[in-house]
């Protein structure tokens, strides 16, 4: 085995308690709405996005038009925008699984890729298995969910915050390798500003709009002061 | 059937979304999309945890003590050890004692 894939591994370990169990709970939340476990599998395969899954049991539930879910899809999910341009340099010159790469795009595989100095590493193997392992416990965690959630006896309850504390510890590694505060911490007024103002279910487009903005305008400042 | 046709609609809307940047601008990357793509990661970082942390409320101290005990504890723990397991597993045991037995949600 490639000394990529067992960093991979490694890695994606952080993310597997979230995954499985917030996959789990997808699945007991399918299950209790009466949808088989293909249902819960193939969208777990094929849509792979936290967030969008949870919030397609609603629209499936109540038999959403197409339009309806289409709009709550890019809603939801729009934040993949900047991921993507985010990753552009990373995952461009990418030969091999480079499609899959993109497609796993998520949250959490993109924190871990931009927290990782990828210089002195084999790229392609590094990025293809991490996606890969996180997709795996994603869909395992959903099928385990579907299929016996309701018999396991643990409390669960509040095991989602392994996230938020992982998205806490990428920001302050990146707060000690970057230098660029004054981005960040105008990105997190932003985005707090924009929750109070629009509310949680429209407040990230905002804060991507008014973040972008602020980027160009401090680089227009910053530009005049250094010419 | 209708929840398949449902299902298709979320998984290539979401395709879609991902494979946008990558379509429009891999070939050629207009200067402001390259320094976007440079900044962009920390920006979306810290937009993040906003949004983990979007169902806090201040009108009660059940609504936010635990998340903002279980951030201390993140926070303390990765500036005195900087090891993310660590900080992960305390800030969420912490955090899942709170909610289940003393600020009950």
């Amino acid at each position: 085995m490639q000394k990529e894939t067992k960093m991979a591994f490694k890695d994606s370990l952080t993310i597997f308690p979230g995954y499985m169990v917030l996959g789990m709970g997808f699945g007991i939340l399918m299950d209790a709405k009466g949808f088989s476990f293909l249902h819960t599998l193939a969208m777990s395969v094929f849509i792979y996005a936290g967030s969008m899954q949870f919030a397609g049991v609603d629209l499936l539930s109540g038999s959403a038009s197409v339009i309806t879910t289409f709009l709550m899809t890019v809603m939801v999910n729009i934040r993949h925008l900047f991921y993507g341009i985010g990753m552009l340099k990373e995952y461009g010159t990418i030969k091999r699984h480079r499609l899959y790469d993109i497609f796993a795009l998520t949250d959490e595989t993109f924190s871990i890729v931009c927290s990782k100095d990828l210089s002195a590493l084999k790229k392609e193997t590094y990025c293809f298995h991490l996606s890969l392992f996180h997709h795996l416990w994603w869909i395992t965690g959903s099928l385990i969910g579907a299929i016996l959630g309701d018999v396991l006896p643990f409390n669960y309850t509040g095991i989602d915050f392994s996230m938020t504390a992982l998205f806490i510890v990428i920001v302050l590694s990146q707060w000690e390798t970057n230098k660029d505060h004054l981005t960040v911490v105008l990105s997190f007024l932003i985005t707090v500003l924009c929750l109070l103002l629009f509310g949680k279910e429209r407040f990230l487009i905002w804060s991507m709009l008014m973040i972008t903005g602020m980027l160009f305008l401090l680089k227009r400042i910053r530009g005049n002061f250094n010419a | 059937m209708h929840s398949w046709i449902l299902i298709t609609v979320m998984a290539l809307c979401t395709m879609m979304i991902r494979f946008m940047p990558f379509l429009l601008f891999q070939k050629k990357t207009p200067e402001a999309i390259l320094y976007l793509g440079n900044v962009l990661p920390y920006c979306a970082m810290a937009m993040l945890v906003v949004y983990c942390l979007k169902d806090v409320r201040f009108n009660t101290f059940s609504g936010f003590l635990p998340e903002l005990i279980a951030v201390v504890i993140v926070v303390v723990t990765y500036k005195w050890k900087h090891s993310t397991a660590l900080s992960i597993l305390s800030g969420t045991i912490a955090y899942m004692l709170l909610i289940q037995n003393v600020f009950i949600k």
